[in-house]
């Protein structure tokens, strides 16, 4: 295996494959594209022990857009072609690119399963809210009463939260940011690559032909401020403007609520962002969807768990090392061998 | 043991046979696949050729007492070469009254029939569905019944150790396999160890005391005319052991991952009768062997890819309503051209279908299970050992030709036991494995002139960067390519390489007349239907009999064979599957002969219709 001292310094073009992208313009998903490449360039890891793992969907073309090892396979079952391909070779760099209908909808089960086993693998969530390959159907993140061409008087099924989801999976690094959220987006990507596990990071990403403006609230320049609340570890979780400063807080009935700041004393009353506290994760996944509150962008979960890889070879290295192990006619022979003489 | 053995009055008394067929039947709880088992084992360590059928229903614990319930195990056991399990048997052992009705009628005229009588209560009758008690109505005439009190000389037979009333009858079974011990001249001490290394006190002791209480009685009550003598047969010289189908598998996919150097991967989903294969290659770690108990059959066979991709011997096992969900996986195998196995130990389908009982109905789906033209190899086991090389011979084309194999087995093989000779490890030839590593000649898709296989590029391997998926890939530097042309160049470069396979295989290979009838089988069939034409032959009829080991591709020579007969008769396990392909690809008048009744054939059956057929002719 290479060593960081062998590694070249890379740059982000050396991580761009010879292949037309081939996104709409103005697709968010170029936006993420650009920073893995350059995150990629950054990680001290050679090329080839990059791989990227993907479904079906818009999303899932990233891999053909990679000059690395690239894997695109079918709707909805990434997580276990990645999950196959770590098992086999628990030294490569594995990312997995899916999307809301890829991960939430035809591979809602790999995604659940892969989480609760904590491969360590990093899972990059496309959320457009819509279906955009096949051209504009409801997604399970779509919110209710959405018009598409598939939900002609509006969607009547009830969003999936996909942070929510992967949370109650018992995922161990769970986060959010947005397609255009450039530094953001390249300090996560790095975080989900230090950590051991599965890393899920949501993306909410903009498309333009089909959903466009989705997340306007969240990303908007004037708007973001007042809709977004940008997490750091150990530090209060203030959002608003300059003029207008808020905080979140937690009310006697366990609900998460948001005050205006004022005076030192209402800062003090802010709570302060612990990713390891399941609880206060759990209640942040959830908010800033017609609730008053801002959606929670950062990490919003990080805990150390065993990793399955790591614990595969584990049991593996503890049988080969019982005495007499890996006796191959020992296996064939069996139990209860007879012999019959010439 | 040996005390009787050497008792001249004892041994006086015993006549000597050949061949015998023997069922243990009893309630799904009473312990029969374990009875049988048992004798089986102490069978083969006497020397002598068997075959097993293990016969359980699908519900692991049916109401007590009912035909529901019933569970089965045959064992045909003899000092010739046994093929099959049996056609009917000439012992029955039968626990209750629903164990008597629903196997008495396979039983041989005359046939010899142990019964637990302590199980004919008016309730018993009742749970069974029996308006008449059969051992008062004359219903059992034809027969030899020997009625036993198995419950009540079990319980006292282990009255002073202590054990509640439920505790002490569950030791019955082995009451009843001690008094087949003495029957058939077979000695205790295989069971007798096996019974010390599997229960704790005070239920080992138990066990062996009915063990021992049932051969006792046989001995000293003469419930029988005569004991019998089953001479050893004429075995090849060699080590030998019991082998099941599943068994085999695993250990020809081990030996196999062994003889190309690469780490085994399994991914596989729980599924009768496929998980014994799971069970254990999970327990050959110390070969390094990855098993992967994934959430579902489609995880199962993606991450099989993705480890095959990963450079691993990558197999997952299944059967057939796990192999309809892995269709479109398997697609993606035969774009991506990836070596995996796939097994699937077929059952009675379609849907659940009768997930206990054998079936050779998954040909079309291994075939043609796929959309789009997706050719893959498939290759059939026809013995239980025979799982074994078959496995090693499905490997070895998978990784030579860059493609998925579908191996099939089916739940008669799998739960099925033979002897099986090991095999010389050293004379099983290496499986060579050539990795892609020069990046100034790789590329993706450019292919062997020979076995026009695309080269394995493992990620991880420096300069050798490149994508693969399901979209169509141009040829030799495999981009994605929509250019209808280059579709149709890959479309039948795929097909000629699955084609190509052929000249691997030996070509056919015909037992018996050249000319006459044809018999075509393929699987597990195999012994019944080599058995029935070796009886035909000898009663006069001119046939041979064809057993094809690989179905797609099929060995060379086949349309010159099938011209030099008059007659083609195909039996199958299933509707006609492989006769309906015959004839579509050879343009041959293959006539079928299906059973589907979860049973295999009998080979009287077969005998009858080959001698209908030609007998028409």
């Amino acid at each position: 295996m290479s060593t960081v001292e062998d590694t070249p310094q890379y740059h982000k073009k050396d991580f761009m494959s010879d292949q037309t992208v081939r996104w709409c313009p103005g697709c968010g998903d170029y936006a993420i594209l650009s920073q893995v490449q350059t995150v990629f360039a950054d990680l001290g890891i050679p090329r080839h022990q990059f791989a990227v793992v993907s479904g079906i969907g818009c999303s899932s073309r990233f891999p053909y857009y990679m000059n690395t090892y690239g894997f695109h396979t079918i709707h909805g079952r990434a997580p276990a072609f990645a999950t196959g391909l770590r098992l086999a070779n628990p030294e490569l760099s594995v990312w997995l690119v899916t999307g809301d209908g890829d991960g939430l909808s035809i591979g809602g089960n790999h995604l659940i399963h892969i989480l609760r086993r904590n491969v360590d693998l990093q899972i990059l969530m496309f959320n457009n809210r819509i279906y955009g390959l096949t051209k504009g159907q409801y997604s399970p993140t779509s919110e209710v009463g959405k018009r598409t061409k598939s939900s002609p008087m509006g969607s009547i099924d009830r969003p999936f939260m996909p942070c929510a989801l992967a949370i109650g999976a018992d995922g161990t690094f769970i986060a959010r940011t947005a397609d255009i959220f450039v530094k953001e987006q390249r300090a996560l990507l790095k975080a989900a690559h230090r950590h051991k596990g599965t890393s899920f990071i949501e993306i909410l990403q903009n498309c333009v032909i089909f959903n466009g403006g989705a997340f306007d609230d969240q990303t908007a320049r004037k708007l973001r401020d007042e809709h977004c609340v940008f997490l750091e570890n150990g530090k209060p979780m203030l959002y608003g403007s300059k003029d207008a400063r808020k905080g979140l807080v937690i009310g006697d009935d366990y609900r998460i609520g948001s005050i205006d700041i004022h005076t030192p004393e209402d800062e003090a009353r802010v709570l302060v962002h612990h990713q390891t506290n399941l609880a206060m994760a759990t209640l942040l996944t959830r908010i800033g969807t017609d609730d008053g509150l801002p959606t929670a962008m950062g990490i919003m979960y990080h805990m150390q768990a065993p990793v399955y890889e790591r614990e595969v070879y584990a049991q593996i290295e503890t049988a080969q090392a019982r005495p007499g192990s890996g006796n191959l006619h020992k296996a064939l022979v069996g139990k209860n061998p007879w012999t019959v003489q010439g | 043991m040996q005390d009787v053995a050497q008792d001249g009055a004892v041994v006086s008394t015993r006549q000597i046979i050949d061949d015998v067929v023997v069922r243990f039947a009893g309630d799904s709880g009473d312990g029969m696949q374990l009875t049988g088992d048992q004798f089986t084992r102490t069978t083969a360590a006497q020397g002598n050729d068997l075959a097993t059928f293990p016969d359980y229903p699908a519900e692991i614990r049916a109401p007590a007492g009912t035909l529901a319930g019933v569970s089965g195990f045959q064992v045909h056991f003899s000092s010739h070469h046994v093929r099959t399990p049996g056609d009917q048997p000439s012992v029955l052992v039968a626990m209750n009254p629903a164990a008597l009705a629903a196997n008495v009628k396979d039983l041989k005229t005359g046939g010899l029939i142990i019964v637990n009588t302590d199980k004919f209560g008016a309730r018993d009758l009742e749970k069974a569905d029996l308006t008449s008690n059969p051992l008062e109505d004359g219903s059992l005439d034809a027969y030899q019944v020997v009625p036993v009190q198995l419950s009540n000389l079990t319980k006292a037979a282990v009255q002073e150790l202590g054990l509640n009333t439920k505790e002490a009858d569950r030791c019955k079974n082995f009451f009843a396999l001690g008094m087949t011990y003495w029957l058939f001249d077979r000695a205790l001490d295989w069971t007798q160890n096996w019974i010390r290394t599997k229960f704790k006190a005070p239920y080992a002791e138990a066990n062996l005391r009915a063990l021992q209480a049932g051969y006792n009685y046989a001995l000293t009550v003469e419930l029988f005319h005569a004991g019998y003598e089953v001479p050893p047969a004429a075995l090849k010289p060699g080590t030998y052991r019991n082998i099941t189908g599943n068994q085999a598998t695993a250990l020809g996919l081990l030996v196999a991952a062994q003889k190309a150097g690469r780490p085994l991967f399994q991914g596989a989903y729980p599924i009768t009768p496929a998980s014994d294969i799971l069970h254990l290659l999970a327990t050959y770690k110390e070969f390094g062997v990855i098993t992967f108990q994934a959430e579902d059959e489609i995880a199962a066979i993606s991450a099989t890819i993705g480890a095959a991709w990963g450079g691993a011997i990558a197999i997952t096992s299944t059967s057939g309503p796990g192999l309809a969900l892995k269709g479109e996986a398997l697609g993606l195998g035969v774009i991506v051209e990836l070596p995996m196995v796939v097994v699937d130990v077929q059952r009675g389908g379609p849907s659940t279908g009768l997930p206990t009982k054998t079936e050779q109905s998954d040909l079309f789906i291994a075939l043609y299970g796929r959309h789009g033209d997706a050719p893959n190899p498939v290759i059939a086991a026809q013995t239980p050992g025979d799982c074994f090389h078959a496995a090693i011979d499905a490997v070895r084309i998978a990784v030579k030709y860059m493609t998925p194999v579908l191996l099939l087995t089916d739940g008669y093989l799998a739960n099925g036991a033979a002897p099986w000779r090991l095999p010389d490890l050293d004379e099983i030839p290496e499986i060579p494995v050539s990795l892609a590593d020069d990046p100034e000649t790789f590329h993706p898709y450019e292919r062997d002139p020979d076995t026009l296989a695309r080269p394995w590029a493992i990620p991880g391997t420096p300069g050798l960067e490149h994508r693969i998926g399901g979209l169509e890939k141009a040829d030799g530097s495999g981009n994605v390519s929509y250019d209808p042309d280059n579709h149709q160049k890959m479309t039948e470069i795929r097909r000629q390489k699955i084609a190509r396979i052929a000249q691997d295989l030996d070509p056919v290979d015909v037992e018996g007349d050249s000319g006459g009838l044809l018999v075509v089988s393929w699987g597990g069939t195999f012994g019944a239907v080599r058995s029935a034409v070796t009886q035909a032959r000898l009663a006069g009829t001119r046939c041979g009999h064809l057993h094809l080991r690989w179905l797609n591709p099929f060995p060379r020579g086949m349309a010159e064979l099938f011209a030099g007969y008059d007659q083609i008769l195909v039996p199958e396990l299933n509707m006609g599957q492989l006769a309906t392909v015959l004839r579509s690809t050879f343009l041959v008048d293959a006539k079928s002969y299906s059973k589907v009744q979860g049973k295999p054939f009998k080979v009287s059956e077969l005998v009858a219709r080959i001698q209908t057929m030609t007998s028409q002719a």
